[in-house]
């Protein structure tokens, strides 16, 4: 796609979601919620780039939602932006602590890896009932957002704003991060890592680092929707929410940054059709979507017509 | 102990790793000069391609140990011996799939320049002089912009040497450069590589089978037998050596010579 044409398309996609949240109030909801979901996919494509699976990243939503919801309790007067600014922060700082040692495992030990650390959390969220309101999740008073104390409908209209906001600055930014020469040293991770320790590059050094933004997405995604919710919950960590995470970026595909909101799109349109028409076999659309991704386009939706290389070479070159 | 000599480049003491029952380097003194390109020939499973493994960090040897420019490198890791100076290739080439070209060379340049940047594109990060005197000095500046996936086996042998020559090495270490490479390209690559090395006045070792290519090519030859040099010196010398024509060039007795 010519960068014209992709950027009138983002153009298009904004002005129609701020349209529709203007309109038709029941929009609000899923559109917030499709966002979230696209950064926090967004996370899980940072990972994938590197060739590497997160089973366990809902974890940071969790934290960062609880930081957020945390924040408000405590400091009744902060801005709704500043409880999702520690939300953020909370989530880089844990994401710092386990990339120091998740970054030393790949493949199937680095997904099960943060699967155990995320269910030990959403453990903890439900037993420490005393700080974390157990599985009934932590309610907290709706903060005022900028300053201003909005009613609910206000309240979502403005999330909306500020959430499309980012979802758009923080996309650009990491599509930026993917061609930088750290984001491509992230994608020779995948394909071969002997060879960067022979040039002199450390591959862990470059995936903790790829490690802890996409904990700050995954994080940011969290602190998002919790303060649109007034609500946070052991569930958003549980290990469906971080597999329906994985879901997305693979629908998307991680050649660009976009993908990961198309892949979140494709997702939300799925379960609103699913409610509506198969309320009891949404997953089966879901798992019958995926098959067909992994079938007819392994690179997701932003690569569908790129075919591997790989795929046409003779196995010993691979 | 011989002190080392400025013209030494590269030097074992007492070189020793065993797996399990296997020595794979039976204490191996070694010594490498400033511009010398030797040859390392021996049947497979003598010991070469580890040889390479411990004097660059990969594997680290059971007893003994290694100096690169007198200094002590030998619990050093990959990363760091080719940071010092000491590049690779290997004998199945190691690319970046997902990369092209000039990709893979811009990768090693900014590695050269000690800045990752997570802002900057790769393309602006690298230094593109480099890149396109390495696209020439390696002939493949047609191949450029083609993904290192579909490129043939004579060009992803001399890609692997162009990236370990974008770090500007003192030494360069070529595992079989021409293994893989049909028998009419082969003099083509290593003609191609030698003169690269030479432009770049950077010293070589490589492994080679090939006798006609070693004669060409080598200033000096070494023999491995079982995790133990065998043979060192002139390459006639060497192939003259009764062992080294019986165990290496798989000679019978009597043919040949003695």
């Amino acid at each position: 796609m010519r960068r014209t044409t992709f950027i009138a398309a983002v153009a298009a996609a904004v002005v129609l979601m701020l349209g529709a949240g203007w309109a038709l109030p029941w929009s609000r909801m899923p559109i917030i919620t499709f966002l979230c979901f696209g950064l926090a996919a967004l996370g899980l494509t940072v990972l994938m780039r590197a060739g590497q699976v997160s089973f366990g990243h809902a974890m940071y939503a969790a934290i960062g939602g609880y930081a957020t919801a945390f924040t408000v309790r405590a400091f009744p007067g902060a801005d709704g932006l500043v409880a999702v600014a520690a939300g953020v922060v909370a989530s880089l700082a844990i994401g710092a602590v386990v990339a120091a040692f998740v970054s030393r495992y790949r493949g199937i030990f680095f997904g099960m890896l943060n699967l155990g650390l995320s269910m030990v959390l959403f453990s903890l969220a439900g037993k420490l009932y005393g700080w974390t309101g157990g599985t009934d999740g932590l309610r907290f008073e709706r903060p005022a957002l900028l300053g201003m104390a909005l009613e609910r409908g206000q309240f979502e209209l403005a999330m909306l704003v500020l959430t499309l906001a980012l979802a758009v600055a923080v996309a650009w930014a990491v599509q930026r991060y993917f061609v930088s020469s750290s984001g491509q040293v992230m994608l020779a991770i995948r394909t071969n890592e002997t060879r960067l320790e022979y040039i002199g590059l450390s591959a862990r050094m470059v995936l903790a680092e790829g490690y802890v933004l996409s904990a700050g997405l995954v994080g940011l995604a969290g602190a998002l929707l919790a303060l649109v919710q007034s609500l946070v919950t052991p569930e958003s960590g549980y290990w469906i929410r971080s597999g329906e995470y994985v879901f997305i970026a693979i629908l998307g595909g991680s050649g660009h940054a976009a993908g990961a909101f198309l892949g979140a799109a494709v997702f939300e349109l799925i379960k609103l059709a699913a409610a509506a028409y198969f309320t009891n076999a949404w997953q089966i659309l879901l798992g019958a979507t995926l098959i067909a991704v992994i079938f007819f386009a392994p690179q997701g939706i932003v690569g569908w017509r790129r075919r591997a290389p790989r795929q046409t070479l003779p196995q010993e070159a691979r | 102990m011989n002190a080392s000599t400025p013209d030494e480049l590269l030097r074992t003491e007492g070189l020793t790793l065993r797996f399990g029952g296997i020595t794979a380097a039976d204490g191996i003194d070694f010594s490498l000069a400033r511009g010398e390109h030797l040859a390392v020939i021996g049947a497979n499973g003598a010991g070469k391609t580890t040889f390479i493994n411990i004097c660059t960090g990969y594997v680290k040897p059971s007893s003994g140990r290694v100096l690169f420019e007198g200094l002590d490198i030998t619990r050093q890791g990959p990363r760091q011996i080719a940071r010092l100076g000491v590049g690779r290739s290997f004998q199945l080439p190691q690319l970046f799939l997902d990369h092209t070209v000039r990709q893979c060379l811009e990768l090693a340049s900014v590695s050269r320049r000690g800045v990752l940047s997570r802002w900057t594109p790769l393309s602006r990060a690298a230094d593109q002089r480099a890149v396109a005197e390495m696209l020439e000095l390696v002939e493949l500046g047609d191949h450029a912009d083609a993904p290192t996936a579909v490129l043939p086996e004579g060009r992803r042998k001399l890609l692997d040497v162009g990236i370990a020559l974008m770090l500007e090495p003192k030494l360069v270490i070529m595992d079989e450069p021409t293994s893989g490479v049909s028998s009419e390209d082969k003099h083509g690559v290593m003609r191609t590589l030698m003169h690269a090395l030479q432009q770049r006045k950077v010293t070589s070792w490589f492994v080679e089978h090939d006798v006609e290519i070693v004669r060409r090519y080598a200033t000096r030859v070494a023999a491995w037998i079982d995790g133990r040099i065998a043979a060192d010196g002139a390459p006639e010398q060497v192939f003259a050596d009764p062992l080294v024509r019986s165990e290496v060039l798989g000679e019978r007795a009597g043919q040949g010579g003695h």
